[in-house]
């Protein structure tokens, strides 16, 4: 539905000049809950705002069901965002926000008001239609801001770090809000974050990004669990980062121990650095191989993390679930334990 | 005392408050009887005079009278004393007033686009370009009147350049006309129409004009749905602070208007020199203060409901 088509952004112009996007390609399906995953400075706004049509890409082209919409300007797309600061207009009501859209597409009165009026049902914000939006929690705001780019119906939705501003709390209720906004409107939304929770829960499939190029796409299990390259799997939840050499179909770890693993395209045999989520790692079982020294245990609510070094001095952690009434009673620092892998728990890098 | 620890026990605490608001009260007095003295004292006078009888050399005699406030918009005719509208000053008024709407006008149509520039240049050379809209102010009004004579007098360099290149044949009047007024106090007061939007424009959310655009407005709509909304109280600011100096201006219509296309302030000027009027001219200040304080107050009253709004 979105094809971003090679597309290239530089802002400035000789030694100013700064690569945002670089040679970035990929296509979004129609109804999908597309995210753009990066560190900030990783070109996802930017590539956000090519699609909305506020900068005009440096080179390649931007085609929306087919379209060319590369140098169409931003109010002649079919294509609505919700900003990251919002950008309610401060001088009309809540109302006057969401209608904004409808009035400016020409649609007329009876329509606009039943539109508003079924929007602000959407977003659960009856009473407050009169209400000025400096009069609004941010939560509010965000709602409003979203319903007034649903109102139009676009064929995209963009939305640019739309949780950023709320509480914890707030962003957890929002996040499922997204979700059902999106599957009860049918809408394209693409939508971009820096927290990779967010990205996970959220999306039907996740580009991570980093330094303007798309590192990987995916569906979120596939970003987590089996992750291209040091920089996704760095960057998306905890991980172990092991010395291993690759032959064949196994890894033998530097640590020792050999376990098969699958291996991805264009890695040859040789020295090659792999993955280990902490979760994925259990302490002292029978038949454990992996000797280590426990340096310090770390409780946290749910789990408890045991920080430990392989005897190649190379750090590595366990996550493990804390189990009701348990005593939780891990060797203390200093003792040595054996550490056992779950099958599969080991992912080649590209790198 | 052992139990007082201390600190003043209540009675004495508000024993010394009212103390301290006495003595700033006594700090503050010699402030508030220089501005008794000096800004509400004159005024007075200024009422005072504007009921008393003409002196036959200026200043006045101490009889009542009302005609220094009837001569403003009547006249008395010399032979038969029968009563007519004063036209003469009539239609100074009404070029006081429009002038000053059209040099608002004006002031505004320049000085909106010249405020959007400065505001959206890059932050560094913005200080530049308010500091080159604040020069004319360093130097005298009267050289700066001056020289607009030297641009549009008969023999002056916009009609030199028109004859040169053959586009007319014979100078154009246009000192000593309105258009010469207007001319002259729209480039005089332009910067105080600039600076006020500048300081709206500078505030203005640019996201918002994005959002504008992102909801399908075009370039125009965006511009008067949210742009000029949202930077309303800066023109609302610049016409007044364009409007209240135009109505009483002084030195340009003097030196461009020459004789004959008085002013109010000239008018009130000829009371106080040659008309040898001073209650007339007292009670035509007075007139100038109320216009003023009436658009004040529609300011204050415009500007407060906008903050109510927002």
């Amino acid at each position: 539905m979105i094809d971003i088509d090679n597309v290239t952004k530089v802002f400035g112009a000789g030694d100013a000049a700064f690569t945002a996007l670089s040679e970035v390609s990929v296509t979004i399906a129609e109804n999908e809950f597309f995210t753009l995953l990066g560190p900030s400075g990783c070109g996802k706004t930017t590539l956000l705002r090519l699609i909305a049509g506020f900068e005009p890409p440096t080179a390649g082209a931007i085609r929306l069901g087919g379209r060319d919409i590369t140098r169409l300007p931003p109010n002649q797309r079919p294509v609505n965002t919700v900003f990251q600061s919002y950008a309610l207009f401060p001088h009309m009501s809540v109302a006057q926000n969401i209608a904004f859209g409808l009035e400016m597409l020409g649609k007329p009165k009876a329509e606009v008001k039943s539109t508003v009026d079924d929007m602000l049902r959407l977003v659960r914000m009856e009473a407050m239609r009169d209400r000025r939006t400096s009069e609004i929690s941010g939560g509010q705001q965000q709602r409003v801001a979203l319903a007034r780019a649903l109102a139009p119906h676009p064929e995209v939705l963009l939305l640019d770090e739309p949780l950023s501003a709320l509480d914890l709390k707030l962003r957890k209720e929002m996040q499922i809000e997204l979700k059902r906004l999106q599957s009860e409107t049918g809408i394209t939304f693409v939508f971009v974050t820096h927290d990779q929770e967010e990205a996970l829960t959220m999306s039907d499939r996740v580009a991570v990004m980093s330094a303007g190029e798309i590192l990987q796409v995916g569906p979120p299990r596939d970003i987590y669990e089996r992750p291209a390259e040091r920089f996704v799997a760095n960057f998306i939840g905890e991980s172990n980062f092991l010395n291993a050499d690759l032959a064949g179909d196994s890894v033998t770890l530097a640590a020792g121990g050999t376990f098969p693993v699958r291996r991805p395209d264009g890695v040859r045999d040789g020295k090659v650095s792999v993955l280990v989520r902490p979760e994925h790692i259990t302490l002292g079982g029978a038949g454990d191989t992996l000797r280590s020294t426990i340096e310090n245990v770390v409780y946290s609510g749910e789990a408890t993390v045991a920080h430990m070094v392989l005897p190649t001095g190379e750090p590595i952690k366990a996550r493990l679930s804390n189990a009701p009434q348990g005593d939780g009673a891990l060797p203390g620092a200093g003792s040595q334990v054996t550490i056992g892998l779950a099958p599969g728990a080991i992912t080649v890098l590209r790198d | 005392m052992a139990e007082t620890g201390g600190y003043l026990p209540g009675a004495l605490e508000a024993e010394a408050e009212k103390a301290d608001t006495r003595n700033r009260w006594l700090l503050s007095l010699p402030a508030v009887i220089i501005i008794i003295c000096f800004a509400a004292g004159p005024l007075l006078v200024m009422v005072l005079y504007s009921f008393l009888t003409p002196g036959d050399y200026g200043n006045v005699k101490w009889e009542f009278s009302l005609e220094g406030w009837m001569n403003t918009i009547v006249q008395r005719d010399i032979f038969d004393d029968t009563l007519m509208w004063a036209d003469a000053h009539i239609s100074i008024f009404w070029r006081s007033f429009s002038l000053s709407v059209i040099t608002t006008v004006l002031t505004l149509i320049f000085g909106l686009p010249t405020a959007w520039f400065i505001a959206t240049q890059p932050p560094g050379r913005r200080e530049l370009w308010l500091f080159l809209v604040t020069v004319p102010f360093w130097s005298n009004l009267l050289v700066r009147t001056i020289a607009i004579q030297e641009l549009i007098r008969n023999e002056g360099v916009i009609n030199l350049v028109l004859l040169k290149l053959g586009v007319i044949d014979a100078p154009i009047q246009m000192m000593f006309t309105d258009f010469a007024i207007g001319f002259g106090m729209t480039y005089v007061y332009l910067p105080l129409m600039v600076l006020p939007i500048y300081a709206a424009v500078d505030k203005l959310d640019f996201r918002l004009v994005e959002a504008a655009h992102d909801l399908y407005a075009s370039r125009w709509t965006a511009f008067r749905r949210v742009i000029l909304p949202l930077i309303k109280p800066g023109i609302i600011a610049g016409s007044i602070l364009v409007f209240i100096p135009s109505l009483g201006a002084y030195v340009t219509p003097r030196v461009l208007g020459g004789g004959k296309n008085l002013m109010f302030g000239n008018l009130i000027e000829l009371q106080f020199g040659a008309g040898r009027n001073w209650p007339l001219g007292a009670a035509l200040s007075l007139m100038l203060m109320t216009a003023v304080m009436i658009a004040l107050i529609y300011y204050v009253r415009v500007t407060s409901r906008d903050r109510a709004d927002g």
